[in-house]
């Protein structure tokens, strides 16, 4: 986990500091390149030292929660991810929840009718879910449900005290369209495991004990396809993220994706620099959680 | 796909076989059909292309589609929608297959050194898997191509970069399984040099699930160079790749929806095309059991 940590560390380390050209030069933009400019930040920044140098304050710096100061803003970067990052978390974690609440009901209804009609209609979802561009799903739903029937606000975040309904209207179309795709995929594993399950001798003697089908579906089969299940989600979390990114911005989410481009914009490679190491944190994260997880659901695992 | 058969030593009518049961799965077909149409309108592009990708015409903005020559109507600019596509085909495939290109290479050669040396060239290269890992691939990939600028180039060599470790662990896993089958033992004792053994009786056996994988990976690589032109980081407009079309779009949503109608589907549809026909190639060269 440590070598893993530094790894990490380091490539957003090198994302800034091993930038072609001149790293300065960028964040200036090219109006204002003035060689006095350009040495001043550049010692602000420490980026007169050696690299390794710069990398070992870099890490002093972290482990201190300082991530560096915004160019664009002149605040802490770590003030603004901290602001900024429970959006995203919200966000991810209710496009979570939105793909499991659609997968596994469908799932296990697609592989309860195996090669019929209901299966195929559960199959489509599943290849269309991870065909299409999220971002146009949410331009999509955007158009239909905010522009054209006015359901639900199409940007930005709802604040608490107008009331937890007008909070959660604001994350709807957000949260499903950053879900679909995950949907999609859990649908498919989720039908193709119980499939499998549903073939092995237990289920049979289950059944054959006069068990009814669907406590066969449910208490048999689907808690032994829960496994699986739970490590596809922990590894697509990270394609989550990455989408967090696009969809924040189609929805105007002010999360850390968000921040991370408006930073990209704006040349601030400072906060887009933090955002990136605290997205590779959480992804890190989330794979601990997954793994514990993980064992405390499967019988088999033990730790300790 | 011509690939296959050699995937697979010694299983005279093994190639056949393959196609035969690829031929049976009617999606993998539909897959094929619309990838022969894509990949062909992508290379007659200026040819099937009924107006030039480039040309405005201010008169003749926001023309619905059907209208008079317009099949998919015009833009904001008055571009025919179609040739746009048309042209927009060509930038997507060679991206998908310039990434997907880069990271197999890549990942399949650290893969099987890794696997094939062990010791510290494993140690190193599952260290530098496992950090790659970490990151939400999109999420990287953004960051670099903010810090070199945003160009098709860019895009394919980044994309590429931050998808190797797929391909590296992949293979890796497999090498593993190989060292010690019969064959590959044999060579080494008939004293064949590492590396003819590496390249010659191991790699051959590792191909066939990178060419499943890199079959998926096409599509994927399609649809992450859109996102990226569709946040602006991709290839620039005015040149006609879907993403960026969807972004120049998505400021006349309540005028002309049609102008983010046609890319988002054509993406679609070529996405879902790969994802058939990697689908039938995976069920075609497992014999293990099938399921959609």
């Amino acid at each position: 986990m440590v070598p893993v940590l530094l790894g990490i560390a380091f490539i957003t380390f090198a994302l800034v500091s091993f930038a072609p050209g001149d790293a300065i030069r960028l964040m200036l933009g090219s109006e204002s390149v003035n060689v006095a400019n350009v040495e001043r930040l550049r010692r602000e920044l420490g980026l007169d030292l050696p690299w390794y140098h710069q990398f070992w304050n870099y890490l002093l710096g972290l482990l201190q929660g300082d991530l560096g100061t915004s160019i664009a803003s002149r605040q802490p970067v770590a003030d603004q991810i901290f602001q900024r990052f429970p959006n995203t978390i919200i966000l991810t974690v209710a496009s979570l929840v939105v793909a499991l609440v659609i997968a596994i009901p469908l799932g296990v209804f697609a592989a309860s009718r195996h090669n019929r009609a209901g299966d195929y209609v559960a199959l489509g979802f599943a290849m269309l879910g991870v065909a299409m561009p999220n971002f146009w799903l949410g331009l999509l739903l955007l158009i239909v449900f905010g522009l054209e029937l006015r359901w639900l606000p199409i940007r930005g975040i709802g604040s608490l005290e107008d009331g937890i309904l007008d909070y959660a209207s604001h994350l709807v179309l957000p949260a499903v369209t950053l879900g679909t795709s995950l949907a999609a995929i859990l649908t498919r594993l989720t039908r193709n495991t119980m499939l499998d399950v549903l073939g092995e001798d237990y289920v049979r003697t289950a059944r054959a004990k006069g068990v009814r089908p669907d406590r066969v579906l449910f208490r048999h089969a689907l808690r032994n396809a829960l496994l699986p299940l739970v490590t596809a989600a922990g590894m697509q979390f990270g394609a989550l993220l990455g989408g967090a990114v696009i969809i924040e911005t189609v929805f105007s989410w002010p999360g850390l994706g968000l921040l991370s481009i408006n930073a990209i914009r704006q040349r601030d490679l400072p906060t887009m620099q933090g955002s990136v190491l605290v997205f590779a944190a959480s992804f890190m994260l989330v794979m601990l959680i997954t793994d514990l997880l993980y064992a405390a659901i499967n019988p088999r695992i033990r730790y300790g | 796909m011509a690939d296959a058969p050699r995937t697979t030593p010694a299983a005279p009518g093994h190639g056949r076989r393959v196609l035969r049961s690829f031929l049976r799965n009617r999606l993998a077909v539909a897959g094929t059909v619309v990838l022969v149409l894509v990949l062909g309108s992508a290379v007659l592009a200026p040819v099937v292309a009924p107006y030039d990708p480039m040309k405005m015409n201010l008169t003749n903005a926001y023309a619905p589609p059907g209208s008079a020559g317009h099949l998919l109507g015009t833009d904001n600019f008055g571009r025919d929608i179609l040739s746009r596509l048309i042209h927009g085909s060509r930038i997507s495939l060679v991206i998908g297959v310039v990434v997907v290109s880069i990271a197999a290479t890549v990942g399949t050669i650290l893969g099987l050194l890794a696997g094939y040396l062990g010791g510290w060239v494993d140690e190193l290269v599952m260290r530098a898997v496992e950090i790659f890992f970490a990151f939400p691939f999109l999420v990287l990939a953004i960051a670099v191509i903010a810090v070199f600028g945003p160009s098709i180039l860019n895009v394919m060599w980044v994309l590429g970069l931050v998808s190797w470790p797929l391909y590296a662990r992949l293979v890796r896993a497999q090498v593993l399984a190989l060292h010690d089958v019969e064959y590959v033992e044999a060579a080494r004792a008939a004293g064949m040099a590492r590396r003819r053994v590496m390249f010659r009786h191991v790699l051959p056996n590792v191909l066939t699930p990178v060419i499943v994988t890199a079959t998926f990976g096409i599509p994927e690589a399609i649809l992450a160079s859109a996102a990226l032109g569709f946040l602006g980081l991709g290839v620039q407009p005015p040149t006609p790749e879907w993403g960026a079309m969807i972004a120049e779009g998505k400021d006349f949503i309540r005028r002309a929806p049609n102008l983010i109608l046609w890319p988002g589907l054509t993406i679609m549809i070529v996405v879902l095309g790969f994802n058939f026909v990697g689908d039938g190639l995976r069920d075609a060269l497992d014999p293990r059991g099938k399921k959609g």
